[in-house]
């Protein structure tokens, strides 16, 4: 097995004229690129993983006169910091790539849900705005682009939390069905992208489907931006080539001491030292939206695990049982039996608890939760309980 | 036309329209999935979780409220992974719910408790979260306990949903979150109506009416006092679900006699002052047509709004303080009959109205707010004393060890206890405006309402805005003014529907001479105060029974009431006359917003 990293320069080029391959898409038909976008098989770039051509297809296809496309830069997941790298770096390919969206799917209006951290950034978003919108009308396409500053909230970081907060409500998920594909925000059907998928679709639109491909693995096409903290050699973010093994990547950016890597963010896997060789970082292994933390063996688990549990705590809607009393119950839980108030086998209880959010939860974060848990309580049961 | 849909639910088949949700289609093959966010007169939250089930090919759980079947679904809703999960989702509501059962007024009625005792749910297997907090005792109508709320947001769709009022919202995420208020100010100080409803839709006893059955059981007791009672028509119909009757059983009878027993000096009846509401409005309404359309006085505004309901007159108040004007100045029933026990009844009887103590029994949480209002003291005293719920004075009623079941039928004392079949139906939506038009007609026309039996059914039913308009022909001399004037009504119940009505009204999309607006689903008889739970179902066989109460009565217009017209000759007057004015009518005051 190869140790090198594969690393790939596609998201920050800048030689690309945005104009010039929108008219090329133009010509080629939009069904035509829509199955271009499906062959390419990219998945969506914010963790989740559906594939974009489909949800840009069912937008398409939907007769309803109005649509919307929203890009997903809510970025809130611990560890993760690659949209704001995209948008510091490489704002015009979102925004064209949003515009792009539009053009496919026959949406007139889009809006950029930024979290409020990244405010600083809304000056050079709008002048790359007003640039994509007066161009992209020479080329007789209405698209109008906003800004919609988010309040804080993590969960507003799931699609449908996401357009509940647009909408000026409270930013909690809705039941799926239906999707915002068919209802989104304000009940038309809505494309909600992570900024690096609108990327994505743009470098896809300039290298064809078969160029990208060649990137990656079966299950997880393409390359991805990661963000890289923690006990590393080197940190920030990094181009790299999907379906790469954790080992690999431990070999890279780790300090030579390294335990285990949190891939996915605090919603998303650990992975012990053990581990490293088998498991890969994709959609077949263990998927992330481009967190990777690193602990070496100074780190105490049980104070990561608690760490994170104190982040679901608190930013759990609060609106699911599961989600709102079980991240309570995991935290407390595993607290109690520090203190030895609870005996050991009471952490089995908690990992069926685990269970009983992962399938019962209402959206993704109350099922993610479990992941960073089991993972730790599996593998490092001890440094929990002593 | 939805399509109809093949489902398994349990190795059984079954054909459904498309869209039906899982919970709905289980239950039509008599399968029972547990619920505690679902309320069927609310919109799906899929919150509580607990009614999760397995669909073939999905490695997660569905909430069956929440989803709906699809083609060939297969559904199973009873498996180890299915009862774990309810199992856990119970544990978990249960380590936050204060569980002080015992202490909880709700306790018959608890849904939580329900499923913790279907569940055998006798050891606790996670750890204690229960939060201390402090009830809000504020409101005179509406205590709220967040220690035994489960956020269901039950309360808030009620709100928000049915009437549009918005009081209740959800606060704070995560493990912080909470059923709470704008800028969690008390009850007493945001725009709540009183109206109850989310009492009537809260699974715990997080919501509840604030309570007055001790100070009723004191004055009772009180040898110095003379308790009387008034019962509200929409309580007849609903009492008897409290002591396991089926809904719309009508225990008029018994419920006097239990009275009596329990030890009120003199049981009357609501229903007469709504006869008297009708008289008073009826004469306010043609007074206020002759203003507008002979004298051309533009002070006066048209359409007029019904009174009755205080959670219709609150929710004016806050939200559309703009139209206060149009509001009748009448009281409401309980308030006319409030003033008049400690003037009228008191003069007649030759009690001093100081030993009087008035107490009345309601369909309705606001009413306990309209009794405590400032400007309610017209008599010199507070004109109504305690008011009771329905559901309360079934409490009463057990704690007097009275089997009311087995009693026999009695009948309202006298004075103040005689109605008519108008007064009756004012428990019922549409209820106030067909007894107001039964009276109104044969005033300015000389002749009965042209329906069959008095039944005015264009403004019975339930859609939530009703219209009708009445030609008025050969008029009487003294209303020739409204020859040939199409009287053109509205009916609306639920608050959320007045909302829309009113707000069409003020954009000019609609006009009317007059409106009846009752603030609960239903009317009077879908109140606040009623028993639990409530459905459409329940209501439906309510309203059946007022119409039923109705019929039987000898008198079925107001203005053949006797004890009414005794009233005026021997008292008021006439109607609307100076004394009417001094103690039937009041005014109204614009409140915020929040």
């Amino acid at each position: 097995m190869a140790t090198e990293l594969k690393r790939t320069e596609l998201i920050f080029r800048e030689d690309i004229d945005h104009s010039a391959l929108i008219r090329k898409i133009m010509k080629m038909g939009k069904d035509s690129f829509i199955t271009e976008l499906i062959e390419s098989g990219l998945k969506g770039r914010g963790g989740a993983g559906f594939p974009t051509g489909l949800k840009w297809k069912i937008v398409k296809e939907d007769p309803n006169p109005v649509k919307y496309i929203i890009c997903n830069a809510d970025e809130g997941e611990p560890g993760t910091f690659k949209d704001k790298e995209i948008l510091e770096k490489a704002s015009e390919k979102v925004i064209w790539g949003m515009a792009l969206a539009a053009y496919i799917t026959g949406a007139k209006e889009g809006y950029i849900y930024i979290r409020a951290e990244y405010k600083y950034l809304s000056t050079k978003l709008k002048i790359a705005i007003d640039r994509m919108e007066s161009h992209i009308r020479t080329l007789g396409i209405n698209f109008k682009l906003g800004l919609i500053f988010g309040a804080g909230a993590y969960i507003c970081g799931e699609e449908t939390a996401l357009i509940q907060s647009m909408e000026g409500r409270r930013g909690e998920p809705t039941n799926k069905p239906p999707y915002p594909v068919n209802k989104g925000y304000l009940d038309r059907p809505t494309v909600v992208n992570n900024v690096e998928t609108f990327v994505n679709a743009m470098i896809i639109a300039d290298i064809g489907a078969e160029e990208y491909r060649k990137l990656g693995t079966k299950a997880s096409q393409g390359s991805k931006l990661f963000s890289i903290s923690g006990d590393c050699s080197k940190e920030g973010v990094f181009e790299l080539e999907m379906g790469m093994t954790v080992q690999q990547f431990v070999d890279e950016f780790g300090d030579g001491d390294t335990k285990a890597v949190q891939v996915g963010g605090a919603s998303g896997f650990c992975v012990p030292r053990k581990e490293f060789k088998n498991t890969i970082i994709g959609f077949e292994g263990v998927p992330t939206g481009g967190s990777m933390k690193v602990f070496n063996s100074s780190r105490s688990m049980y104070n990561i695990l608690e760490n994170y549990l104190i982040f679901f705590e608190e930013e759990s809607c609060g609106q699911c049982t599961p989600c709102r009393v079980g991240t309570q119950q995991l935290l407390h839980g595993i607290r109690a039996v520090k203190r030895k108030e609870k005996p050991k086998i009471y952490l089995d209880e908690l990992l069926r608890l685990a269970y009983t959010m992962k399938y019962a939860s209402k959206c993704g974060l109350g099922r993610s939760v479990g992941n960073a848990f089991r993972s730790i309580i599996e593998n490092f049961r001890e440094e929990i309980v002593y | 036309m939805n399509n109809i849909v093949n489902i398994v639910i349990n190795d059984t088949p079954l054909q459904v329209a498309e869209g039906t949700s899982i919970l709905h289609a289980a239950k039509m093959m008599n399968v029972h999935i547990p619920t505690l966010c679902h309320h069927e007169d609310l919109c799906v939250a899929g919150n509580c979780r607990i009614c999760v089930v397995e669909v073939e090919n999905d490695p997660n759980l569905v909430a069956a409220c929440a989803t709906p079947v699809r083609e060939n679904m297969h559904i199973l809703t009873n498996t180890s992974k299915i009862r774990t999960a309810r199992k856990h989702i119970l544990e978990l509501l249960l380590t936050e719910h204060n569980i002080n059962c015992i202490k909880c007024s709700h306790s018959n009625s608890c849904e939580l408790q329900h499923l913790a005792l279907e569940y055998r749910s006798d050891e606790e297997i996670f750890i204690d979260l229960r939060k201390p907090s402090r009830t809000d005792v504020s409101s005179y109508a509406i205590q709220k306990d967040d220690s035994k709320c489960i956020r269901c947001t039950r309360c808030v769709r009620t709100c928000a949903q049915l009437q549009g009022v918005n009081a209740l919202t959800m606060a704070n995420k995560g493990n912080l979150a909470k059923m709470s208020t704008f800028k969690e100010k008390p009850m007493a100080e945001v725009v709540c109506t009183n109206c109850g409803q989310c009492i009537n839709r809260c699974p715990t006893g997080a919501l509840t009416e604030r309570t007055y059955i001790e100070d009723v059981w004191n004055a009772i007791y009180n040898p110095k006092k003379h308790v009387i009672v008034q019962t509200a028509p929409a309580v007849r119909v609903a009492l008897g679900e409290r002591f396991g009757l089926k809904s719309g059983h009508r225990v008029t009878g018994k419920m006097v006699a239990a009275l009596r027993a329990m030890g009120f000096d003199s049981v009357l009846d609501t229903d007469w002052s709504a006869d008297l509401t009708i008289m008073e409005e009826g004469t306010e309404l043609l007074s206020r047509l002759k203003k507008v359309l002979v004298d051309g006085n533009t002070s006066t505004v048209l359409p007029m709004f019904t009174s009755c309901s205080p959670g219709w007159i609150k929710f004016v108040e806050h939200i559309f303080p703009e139209m206060i004007p149009n509001l009748s100045t009448c009281k409401s029933p309980q308030q006319m009959f409030g003033v008049l026990a400690k003037t009228y009844y008191a003069k007649k009887k030759e009690i001093d109205p100081a030993n009087i103590v008035s107490v009345s029994i309601m369909p309705c949480t606001a009413k306990k707010y309209e009794a405590n209002r400032s400007e309610m003291r017209d008599s010199g005293f507070q004109d109504v004393d305690y008011v009771l719920t329905t559901r309360e004075l079934a409490s009463m009623i057990q704690q007097s060890g009275i089997n009311v079941l087995t009693l026999k039928n009695e009948t309202y004392d006298s004075v103040m206890g005689e109605s008519s079949g108008a007064g009756v139906i004012f428990g019922a939506t549409g209820g106030v405006m067909e007894a107001a038009i039964r009276t109104a007609y044969e005033l300015v026309t000389g002749r009965e309402v042209p329906f069959d039996e008095l039944r005015i059914t264009p403004v019975r039913g339930f859609d939530g805005i009703k219209e009708a308009s009445l030609l008025l022909e050969n008029t009487t001399e003294e209303y020739r003014f409204l020859e040939g004037v199409e009287l053109k009504v509205a009916v609306a119940h639920g608050l959320a529907n007045a909302r829309n009505l009113v707000q069409a009204i003020k954009d000019g999309l609609v006009s009317y001479h007059f409106v009846e607006v009752m603030a609960c689903p239903g009317g009077c008889l879908g109140g606040g105060g009623q028993p639990i739970p409530t459905n459409i179902d329940i209501r439906a066989k309510r309203m059946d029974a007022i119409y039923k109460e109705d019929e039987k009565m000898s008198y079925r217009k107001s203005h053949e009431n006797q004890e009414v017209l005794t009233l005026y000759e021997e008292f008021l007057g006439k109607p609307n006359g100076e004394l009417s004015h001094k103690l039937l009518h009041t005014y109204y005051t614009e409140r915020n917003r929040y």
